[in-house]
């Protein structure tokens, strides 16, 4: 048992922060959201083929590998489709750029940026393409960088796989969303400890002040928390041996996703006044935490999903 | 990153196993909870079949006369126990997961052999004389006076939340002996034993109704100077020592404990009917999440612990959730039983009652968002 990164994901760590402190900086973000460019580079560092075997062009590493990428993804706010086309590349749908959402979703996020989208139902997986597919944009969605739209029909599209590969899919996908709000939960906390250091008040920093440490070491303690039950899971979808991970990818995302969004509230909190305008970032991190939380199960779902377990 | 135990792991579970399903047949019935002496036989023979069958001190050194098991052995040990329903470390944890080790790291030769392999073997209980009515959080503050008189210190003055000192034959005690000096280079830790003259045992009652704590009243009572840990003032840095061996996988029985504790409280709601108020499903859920990811969090200060040789910072962070989620599933429990639940005999009442001390013992909440804020942080103070 070794509960600690490998010098391989420590590698992938490394090359992952190296990228997104080159290429996602917040002000990059702001300036041009998603772009071709920027995709292209997450293509060459290999996000999206982390997990095709070598035989087939990719890096064939794990979830461990997979979810220790999206976590640094998670905390430079990387937008796009980033976790449903490294599925659907798993999986074998090799288009570009995919979707993939529950047959009952509601709305589906990225949708002009999509060439293939992946429905998952009952009966298991299938590809739509763009025009199998209508749909009318949300207005002012909630994360300025996630475009969505709602579902107004969805075609058949072609059968990828059965029940089997729909709920290994949809396993991946909470789990790699998992990854990315525990990135949200860490990025949040270094931002409002840093503030915390350097701001003044009453003559000394406020972090000096317990009312505020306080706070700080919680934002600490969920995301650990969070991280742990995160990486557990990846572990669990790692080991041919083991069960299907619903459990422990379902407790990872319902801690994840509470972390992000509670350590971005504090966030703000904590940065007071500035915290509430625009031009600080930390609106931008609880905003994708709440996107993120709400998808492949939002609090509800999971929590019910636990309590099944028992 | 691989959670899978190795197949030597593997077998030492095995070996584990087996040996319990032997051993625990033969314990005698569990003692009356309140008759201290009882509660001491008990606990010490099962120490003594934990020697005798080579599974005392996992975690100490050879040279201690443990077996230098791995961190992860430890954590199999205590899983495996805990399933079987072994009983707990009880009288024997400030000799087993307190003073010993610390005499292991801070004492002589002579301490080394005089102490630990009774501690071991079951022989000889301990406790611990650290807080005082005056010093809890803040403990450097503490005010028990030793002073020198030739090959003694002569000791006054009060300890509290002496676990077990009624049936003790030795107490880890923090004493003054410098009160000129800045309060946290002005402390010795002394081996007190408890048969000397001028020691006052008063025990207590818990809000629980148990009686485990004592006020421990000392007048002038006449330490032999050989049985100071570390050197003259230098205690602090002793007693840090001592809290460093609190944490890691000092939880581990009773967070898998907690997770039966949930589970029985389920089938309670089943039965009850409270499992269709999806209010008190989903909270359960949520519990199961967060006790899964504390069991994370324990093989993760594992592979630390077992990197590093000490346990890591995460020990706050365990203890911090552990503590509160306590105090949750207690919650939970008196919404669950109702009415059921308005008698210190229910077993959920008991453990909701309980779990106030959860986030006070140990470093309280407070204390442990501090310990987080300034020392994993880097926060200012």
């Amino acid at each position: 048992m070794n509960f600690d990164l490998s010098p391989d994901e420590r590698a992938l760590q490394d090359a992952i922060r190296e990228l997104c402190a080159r290429r996602f900086a917040p002000a990059d973000l702001r300036a041009e959201g998603m772009s071709a460019g920027r995709w292209g580079a997450l293509e060459e560092a290999g996000v999206f083929t982390l997990r095709v075997p070598e035989d087939d062009g990719g890096l064939g590493l794990g979830m461990t590998h997979a979810v220790v990428a999206f976590e640094d993804l998670g905390r430079a706010l990387v937008p796009g489709p980033i976790v449903e086309t490294h599925v659907a590349r798993a999986h074998g749908v090799p288009a570009p750029t995919s979707g993939l959402i529950e047959r009952a979703a509601p709305t589906i996020d990225h949708f002009e940026h999509l060439l293939a989208i992946v429905v998952l139902d009952a009966g298991g997986a299938a590809r739509l393409e763009p025009s199998d597919v209508e749909v009318e944009p949300v207005e002012a969605p909630l994360d300025p960088f996630t475009p969505a739209h709602r579902i107004v029909s969805l075609g058949d599209g072609e059968r990828v796989g059965g029940p089997d590969v729909a709920s290994r899919m949809r396993a991946e996908a909470t789990m790699l969303t998992a990854a990315m709000l525990t990135g949200i939960a860490a990025a949040t906390t270094d931002a409002a400890v840093a503030y915390a250091k350097e701001r003044e008040q009453f003559g000394k920093p406020i972090g000096a002040f317990q009312a505020v440490k306080h706070l700080c070491a919680d934002m600490y303690v969920r995301m650990e928390v969070a991280r742990a039950a995160v990486y557990a899971a990846a572990c669990v979808l790692d080991d041919p041996a083991g069960d299907d991970g619903a459990r422990a990818v379902a407790g990872a995302k319902l801690l994840a996703g509470e972390a992000a969004v509670a350590n971005g509230k504090t966030s703000i909190q904590v940065h007071g006044g500035m915290g509430f305008t625009w031009e600080v970032d930390q609106h931008l991190y609880l905003k994708r935490a709440a996107v993120l939380r709400n998808a492949f199960g939002g609090t509800h779902a999971h929590e019910e999903a636990m309590a099944a377990c028992l | 990153m691989d959670l899978r135990y190795s197949p030597d792991d593997d077998a030492f579970r095995a070996q584990v196993h087996a040996w319990l399903a032997d051993a625990l047949p033969a314990l005698p019935p569990k003692p009356d909870p309140e008759n201290w002496p009882a509660r001491r036989a008990y606990d010490t023979a099962w120490q003594r079949a934990l020697h005798d069958a080579g599974y005392a001190g996992l975690d100490w050194p050879a040279e201690a006369g443990g077996q230098s098991a791995s961190p992860t052995r430890h954590l199999i040990f205590l899983e495996e126990a805990e399933r079987a329903g072994a009983p707990y470390v009880g009288t024997n944890f400030v000799g087993l997961l307190h003073a010993g080790p610390t005499i292991d790291a801070c004492g002589t030769a002579e301490q080394k052999k005089r102490y630990l392999p009774p501690i071991l073997r079951g022989d000889e209980v301990w406790c611990q004389g650290f807080s005082e009515p005056g010093a809890g959080s803040d403990l450097a503050s503490l005010q028990t006076r030793a002073v020198r008189d030739g090959d003694h210190y002569v000791v006054t003055g009060q300890k509290i939340w002496t676990s077990h000192a009624q049936v003790a034959d030795f107490c880890e005690l923090l004493v003054r002996t410098d009160p000129a000096a800045p309060k946290h280079k002005g402390i010795s830790w002394l081996i007190m034993p408890m048969d000397l003259a001028g020691i006052d045992v008063r025990p207590m009652r818990t809000i629980a109704g148990s009686n485990e704590f004592s006020e421990v009243f000392l007048d002038e009572v006449r330490i032999p100077a050989a049985n100071r840990v570390g050197d003259e003032n230098d205690g602090w840095r002793v007693a840090m020592i001592t809290f460093s061996f609190e944490r890691g996988t000092a939880f581990v029985s009773e967070l898998l404990a907690s997770m039966q504790a949930l589970q029985r409280l389920s089938d309670l709601a089943k039965k009850n009917g409270t499992w269709g108020d999806g209010g008190v499903r989903r909270t359960i859920g949520h519990l199961v999440a967060d006790l899964d990811a504390l069991w994370a969090l324990t093989k993760r200060n594992v592979t630390q612990s077992e990197a590093t040789g000490i346990p890591g910072p995460l020990g706050s962070v365990f203890k911090l959730h552990y503590s509160e989620a306590r105090h949750r599933i207690g919650d939970l429990a008196m919404r669950i039983l109702g009415a059921d639940a308005l008698s210190m005999d229910a077993e959920h009442t008991k453990g909701w009652i309980h779990s106030m001390s959860i986030t006070i013992a140990a470093g309280t909440s407070q204390i442990q968002r501090n310990i987080v804020g300034e020392r994993i942080l880097g926060l200012p103070k």
